[in-house]
């Protein structure tokens, strides 16, 4: 995994407060669990960047490894990983999710 | 013997938490997406995130090909009392 792919990784999870790594975009999900978690955040009103990782496999990839995640989505916020989208359908669940996008939640 | 990947999960997760039990649901019948309930005392005082990279760390290889998706509930035995998950053994007689 080359280093250059970490490091934009690294500098998107920067530039973007709220990013959602997913298959497809918010408004055209490409499978499920993408769909799911973009529309919770989408809902939540919080804004958000999304990347499409269908468009580079090296990133599809790369992000698995930067994140420690085997799978897509992953949800960044403030640059940590947040989780897939068991985690953030449990936050939504116990009313959390909100407080968790905007960056208030260690929980 | 048919390699039985319901077995390898189970092994590799009771190797990571010793003790905890995990329950499986083949979702779509084709052995590669699996749905999880995994009740383990080592999720104590874990975030959520912690837990579920924990259980993707303990499939290790598996996650690259023959498992597509594992969706999961990381629990203490505590937290799957409280949801109602677990008879028996972990119902609380209230006197």
């Amino acid at each position: 995994m080359s280093d250059s792919i970490q490091a934009r990784i690294q500098q998107m999870v920067t530039d973007h407060r709220v990013l959602l790594f997913m298959k497809g975009t918010p408004d055209a999900p490409q499978c499920g669990f993408s769909a799911v978690v973009a529309n919770l955040i989408k809902d939540s009103g919080v804004p958000f960047a999304s990347y499409n990782v269908l468009v580079d496999p090296a990133i599809r990839e790369g992000v698995k490894v930067f994140g420690n995640w085997p799978t897509i989505p992953q949800l960044y916020v403030d640059g940590e990983l947040v989780g897939g989208r068991d985690v953030v359908v449990d936050y939504f669940e116990r009313g959390e999710l909100l407080a968790v996008l905007k960056g208030e939640h260690k929980g | 013997m048919q390699h039985d990947i319901e077995n390898e999960i189970t092994t590799r997760v009771t190797a990571a938490y010793p003790g905890a039990e995990v329950r499986l649901n083949d979702m779509t019948g084709t052995r590669d997406h699996w749905e999880a309930v995994i009740i383990a005392e080592g999720f104590a005082g874990q975030r959520l995130i912690a837990r579920q990279q924990g259980v993707y760390r303990a499939l290790g290889e598996l996650m690259a090909g023959p498992i597509h998706a594992f969706t999961m509930q990381t629990l203490t035995p505590a937290e799957a009392d409280a949801k109602g998950l677990r008879g028996g053994e972990g119902l609380v007689q209230l006197k």
